[in-house]
């Protein structure tokens, strides 16, 4: 069975079209790219899998259930997580802060107004593997919104790790980085998809971030599927090169 | 961010529990004492809601006044006991919270303001104008607090104002206790997660919604505490303790102590009952002073009196 099963997905915002009559698989374990020129749609193909928008018309299966009317809490529920364009996290507050929220919602604790020594002890427990896991331990008491932007976005990684997430979306991860901050990044994507055996999805601009981690790529273009293949098919397709590779060299 | 400093927090219990004892001697007396412990909380319970929720409310006065009529129409008309009539005073407010409060929940900013104000009119105009029952604009007189028996001896609250001082000081402690543990626990750290990124908290799981309306009606019933604390304090209410300038004023303490901070809003109440009680002896036109004084408190401590505080304590 598919992880991820979207059919014959559209969003219309108005007269315009975003999003035309996608349909997309993940399997388990995958790590699946969507590529595709700037308002392409990718974003918003992105947000109607996550629930902040429900599509227009066609319908998204997660793990077997039916999800597109779903809210962004109950697909948490059910085992998906998401980072943002735009780093989201809680600034003034220090890593440790960020991730102790997000394992504590993860937990299951976050309308509890106290919590028993055992809790303490699996939500302390939880928050060291994941300051290790981002190689954060050395900043976790520092203040996230003074970080670099790389060190941001591993927390967001983190906090949405913290969910325990069957799918893991990340939208743009490298974007506005610099080189040996994308190239950081895409060493924390490897090492979670790979430790964790965990399946991610994820929109990028940065072709070297993309061709290096995806195994099965999707290109968008004007909100309809261009071409879909591993990262040799795509880099080889004909059409793929004009629509946007070749528009990229030229 | 933790409440740290057992140090800070022992500073403000001493004060407040020695206070009827030196206030005298810098020109104070037991009933503004008394004043600043009862608009603390109400600012507190507002600070609840504003500091760590990120929500702001226009309104609160509704909810304050809902338990200062809610306490003064129980004992005057229906059941001559103080801690029934302060019951039925919280429970009103705490009601009207839940109802108001679902209604609202869905806007956001400036547009759940100003939805608080409007409910907030709502409850002065029937104050103001249901004569035969909350007496109009001339409010609720000719009650007064009672003792509380408890069997063996009564707690003699009427006679005696330094009890009631006690007696406010206690329901106070209650209330802040009550508030400062819910803000240690991961309840609290979701509250706070809302406050700093809606989305992030949405996506991690927190039903945002449901929270924010929680905050409310734990912020309103406080407030509706303090509400009933105050109509037992002057044995009467009129229907300037529901008016929204009222709830102005609670923003302005907590805004002005430092919103941030948990007790930034007891300072705030304290400067603000305190200059108004100096001020308003010399000059009728007290308020212009206390604005100046605000704007400058905004100007140079943008995070108000006690945001220094905060700043040194964020993780």
């Amino acid at each position: 069975m598919s992880l991820l099963q979207i059919e014959n997905v559209s969003r219309h915002f108005g007269k315009l079209v975003a999003v035309n009559n996608v349909s997309l698989t993940v399997e388990p374990g995958e790590l699946r790219a969507i590529i595709g020129p700037n308002g392409a749609g990718k974003t918003t193909f992105f947000n109607m899998i996550s629930g902040f928008f429900p599509p227009t018309a066609g319908k998204i299966s997660f793990n077997g259930e039916d999800i597109t009317k779903l809210t962004p809490e109950q697909r948490v529920a059910l085992g998906m997580a998401r980072t943002f364009q735009i780093t989201e996290i809680f600034p003034e507050l220090s890593v440790a802060g960020n991730l102790r929220i997000a394992v504590e919602s993860a937990a299951g604790l976050r309308m509890r107004p106290w919590l028993n020594a055992a809790d303490k002890k699996i939500v302390a427990t939880r928050m060291d593997e994941l300051l290790t896991l981002g190689n954060l331990t050395a900043t976790a008491n520092n203040e996230v919104g003074a970080l670099s932007h790389g060190d941001q976005r591993a927390v967001e990684i983190m906090m949405a790790m913290a969910l325990r997430p069957k799918i893991l979306l990340l939208d743009e991860p490298a974007a506005g980085m610099g080189d040996q901050e994308t190239y950081d990044v895409s060493r924390l994507i490897r090492r979670v998809h790979r430790d964790q055996k965990l399946t991610i999805m994820l929109v990028e601009h940065d072709m070297r971030v993309v061709f290096n981690l995806a195994d099965r790529i999707m290109v968008l273009a004007e909100g309809a599927v261009l071409a879909e293949g591993t990262p040799d098919e795509i880099a080889k397709s004909d059409t793929v090169q004009e629509a946007y590779l070749g528009k990229e060299a030229a | 961010m933790r409440l740290k400093g057992q140090a800070a927090n022992g500073i403000v219990w001493l004060i407040l529990l020695t206070i009827p004892f030196w206030f005298t001697y810098i020109g104070g007396y037991l009933g503004l004492a008394n004043e600043i412990v009862i608009y603390a909380l109400a600012a507190m319970a507002l600070n609840f809601l504003l500091g760590f929720t990120g929500v702001l409310s226009f309104g609160h006065a509704a909810f304050f006044g809902l338990g200062a009529y809610g306490t003064a129409l129980t004992i005057k008309f229906l059941v001559p006991s103080t801690l029934v009539g302060l019951a039925v005073g919280v429970l009103t407010a705490t009601l009207a919270a839940m109802v108001i409060g679902a209604l609202i929940i869905k806007r956001r900013g400036v547009y759940f303001a100003m939805a608080t104000i409007a409910f907030g009119q709502l409850f002065f105009f029937i104050a103001n104008r249901w004569n035969s029952v909350t007496g109009g604009d001339d409010g609720v007189g000719n009650w007064h607090r009672l003792p509380i028996n408890l069997g063996f001896t009564s707690v003699p609250l009427f006679h005696n104002s330094l009890v009631y001082y006690y007696f406010t000081l206690v329901l106070f402690a209650l209330a802040v206790g009550i508030m400062g543990l819910l803000l240690e626990s991961p309840f609290g750290r979701s509250l706070m997660a809302i406050r700093e990124n809606e989305r992030r908290a949405r996506f991690l799981g927190i039903n945002v919604e449901l929270h924010i309306w929680i905050s409310f009606v734990i912020s309103a019933m406080f407030c509706g505490l303090a509400g009933g604390m105050l109509a037992l304090l002057d044995n009467f209410v009129n229907p300037r303790d529901l008016r929204f300038d009222l709830s102005g004023v609670f923003v302005l303490m907590a805004v002005m102590g430092g919103m941030r901070s948990f007790w930034g809003p007891l300072l705030g109440a304290a400067i603000f009952q305190w200059l108004r009680e100096v001020l308003s002896s010399h000059t009728p036109n007290w308020q212009t002073y206390i604005g100046i004084v605000f704007v400058l408190v905004v100007l140079f401590f943008p995070r108000g009196i006690l945001g220094f505080k905060y700043a040194a304590a964020k993780s």
